[in-house]
């Protein structure tokens, strides 16, 4: 049966270190920007950890939710791209083809997670940083769009190997880099096909939700939490 | 009486004034400023602009949008006028037809300009290729492609037909180098009643034609926003509100044109206030029509209380774009519609005043569709903001050098009121009834 990759993501694990972020940022060639790039908002984090306050002070709390691309099943980018640069692989991931962008930037405006970047500049690693770029990942130009692939690159290796092996994939052999890096566990990877896997059995859970459910996009992401989260940021007391 | 009209009219082509120059190296100036400002971004990349994340569409999608708009001034308008008959359209129609071409032809290049990569820029095109790879036709984007070249080759069609009676009037009067190129223009035109039969009957279907193709161009850009769930920008209104806005935005530019022409070139005799009043009318209707449009926008969306929309209404009515929002009903309502309403007050200098509004409320109608929906997203974390760079200004400022250059171009090729058309006008050429049938229809449209 073919794989459809999908997430969950505890809310109540989650602690709000971003070491997804670096570690997303390490595995994936993703150029850092600089500060004041990144205060203009040309900053590119495939996944990040938005930040909600809720009540005032000294009753104050703070809530977590790292945000990265959905891989939505009726995904909005894809029918808006006019040069099928976003498009939908058989194993549900919205995959986005750097040589086939053009940059009209429609996809990231159709996205209602706002998790698509705009290649501003040309990436630049200051040396010795080049060193540590990942052979696996391609580098994007100037002018492409960008997004988390759920380390695509991590999914075709332990596929390979799977089959050089000649066995099924076992459950959990597959991480991405955001989930490998996650010390509390928070972020949950796997095939949704597959019943009895860990994402499976977590994204059946009475805590779960999808991010903007009501937009219809049957992102493949389910975010788990006591409390259900409102779009306006305030989340309504469970 | 019809040879001085003639010499009138064609005296622009034939006598070129030091002035003329001067103005020519100006405005071919400032369109080499903004093509600079492009090859800038091209080369240092699109970060020059003060696009960002999420803001990934701005004054570049601004003025497309904007420039589409008014090309519906011409072809529409004069394909209007053209089929109710109305004999007062004969000096305003290639004035119009004119604006349509380089409009669109200018409005075409901003997809251009706005992509990250327009050196790919070919991908759109549905080129015979091997790999079998096309252009995906679900994309709005794609269907922009198809729209506005359809549209531009029609119009250029309409612009040129009428064209060729005046191409052969100039190869008559012309000698040397130029006599021969208006030969080759003119195809042959001698003036026989078959001749002037042909031409009548594919100047009404592409009359016809056009219509339809004007309203569906700008319903299609209009899906560029409508299409995405994106706040305020998935609208079942976004079709005809698009159409409504281009054709309001559409006369005014017409309305400025013919003012500048008449002042530059001394046509007051050909120009008259009745011309100016009579598109002021129109102007006054769509300014009314879009009144209507955006209190049904903001009405819908405020009693619908979607919280998703109501970020992006009140940052328009109360918050951060409110000035430019209500800049916007200053200048598409509450100043033109008097001006053109009271009837003490019309004249030729109102009309270009409320003209000039309209020209600019419409042109922050489509900065405020795009910018204040992109800016208040459905995430909270995900909002922006944003202000231009010098480099999409300049290019900005450049396209509207560009309208007046190629306008001051063309004013040496062809004369910019149909001379023929005039002529027809004066001495009615059909027979008695159809003369008869033409003042009842400007009686009624007076």
């Amino acid at each position: 049966m073919a794989h459809r990759w999908g997430m969950a993501v505890d809310l109540d694990r989650c602690t709000g270190c971003e070491a997804c972020v670096v570690a997303c940022h390490a595995e994936n060639n993703i150029p850092t920007v600089g500060a004041d790039e990144a205060a203009r908002g040309r900053a590119k984090h495939w996944i990040r950890v938005e930040r909600y306050w809720e009540g005032e002070f000294p009753d104050a709390r703070l809530k977590f939710r790292p945000v990265l691309c959905q891989q939505c099943d009726n995904a909005p980018c894809e029918p808006v791209c006019p040069t099928y640069a976003s498009s939908h692989t058989s194993e549900g991931l919205n995959a986005q083809i750097y040589n086939r962008c053009i940059g009209t930037r429609y996809c990231a405006n159709a996205c209602s997670y706002d998790v698509r970047f705009f290649n501003f500049f040309n990436p630049v690693w200051e040396k010795p940083l080049h060193l540590q770029l990942n052979p696996d990942v391609s580098i994007r130009e100037q002018g492409v769009m960008e997004k988390c692939t759920f380390c695509v690159q991590r999914i075709n290796a332990g596929k390979i190997t799977a089959k050089a092996e000649e066995r099924e994939l076992r459950d959990g052999e597959i991480n991405p880099a955001c989930a490998q890096s996650c010390t509390a566990n928070a972020l949950v990877f796997g095939d949704l096909n597959d019943p009895d896997s860990a994402v499976s059995r977590l994204s059946r859970s009475s805590r779960g939700s999808k991010l903007l459910e009501e937009l219809g996009a049957q992102p493949k992401v389910t975010y788990l939490g006591r409390e259900t989260w409102q779009e306006s940021g305030d989340p309504r007391r469970g | 009486m019809a040879d001085r009209l003639s010499s009138d009219l064609l005296r622009p082509v034939f006598q070129t004034s030091r002035k003329y120059y001067a103005l020519v190296v100006l405005l071919g100036g400032i369109v080499l400023c903004g093509l600079g400002a492009w090859g800038y971004q091209v080369y240092y990349g699109f970060g020059v602009t003060g696009y960002n994340w999420p803001v990934y569409w701005a004054l570049h999608e601004t003025n497309f949008v904007f420039w589409i708009g008014i090309s519906h001034a011409g072809t529409l308008i004069s394909a209007i006028l053209r089929l109710v008959n109305a004999t007062w359209r004969r000096p305003v129609t290639r004035c119009a037809e004119i604006i349509t071409a380089f409009a669109l032809m200018i409005g075409a290049m901003f997809p251009l300009i706005h992509l990250g990569r327009p050196w790919l820029a070919f991908f759109l095109i549905p080129y015979p290729s091997e790999r079998g790879i096309w252009p995906n036709y679900r994309s709005p984007l794609v269907w922009d492609f198809f729209a506005i070249n359809t549209y531009l080759l029609a119009s250029l069609l309409f612009l040129a037909l009428p064209m060729i009676p005046d191409f052969a009037l100039i190869r008559d009067r012309a000698t040397g180098w130029r006599k021969k190129v208006y030969g080759l223009l003119s195809l042959g035109w001698q003036g026989t009643p078959k001749q002037w039969h042909r031409l009548e009957s594919a100047m009404h279907i592409m009359a016809l034609a056009i219509l339809p193709i004007a309203v569906s161009v700008h319903t299609i850009v209009s899906f560029d926003f409508s299409m995405a769930v994106v706040p305020m920008w998935h609208s079942t209104i976004f079709g005809p509100y698009f159409v409504a806005g281009a054709i309001f935005s559409g006369i005014a530019a017409l309305i400025i044109v013919m003012a500048l022409l008449r002042k530059a070139f001394h046509l007051e005799g050909y120009l008259q206030p009745l011309h100016f009043e009579n598109l002021g009318k129109l102007l006054l209707l769509m300014s009314l029509l879009w009144g209507y449009f955006v209190f049904n926008e903001r009405l819908t969306a405020w009693y619908g209380n979607s919280p998703h929309e109501m970020n992006v209404f009140w940052s328009t009515q109360t918050g951060a774009y409110s000035p430019l929002f209500w800049t916007m009903v200053l200048c598409n309502f509450v100043i033109p519609f008097p001006l053109l309403a009271i009837r003490r007050l019309r004249s030729v200098f109102t009309a270009v005043v409320a003209s000039c509004c309209v020209v600019v409320g419409m042109w922050l109608e489509r900065f405020l569709i795009i910018v204040p929906s992109l800016s208040r997203k459905s995430l909270p974390y995900a909002w922006g903001s944003y202000t231009p760079e010098w480099t999409e200004i300049v290019i900005m400022i450049a396209s509207f050098a560009s309208m007046a250059l190629l306008y001051v171009l063309v004013s040496k090729v062809v004369p910019l009121i149909s001379i023929w058309e005039l002529k027809a006008g004066d001495q009615p050429r059909l027979g008695a009834t159809a003369s008869v049938h033409e003042t009842e229809a400007a009686g009624e449209l007076r």
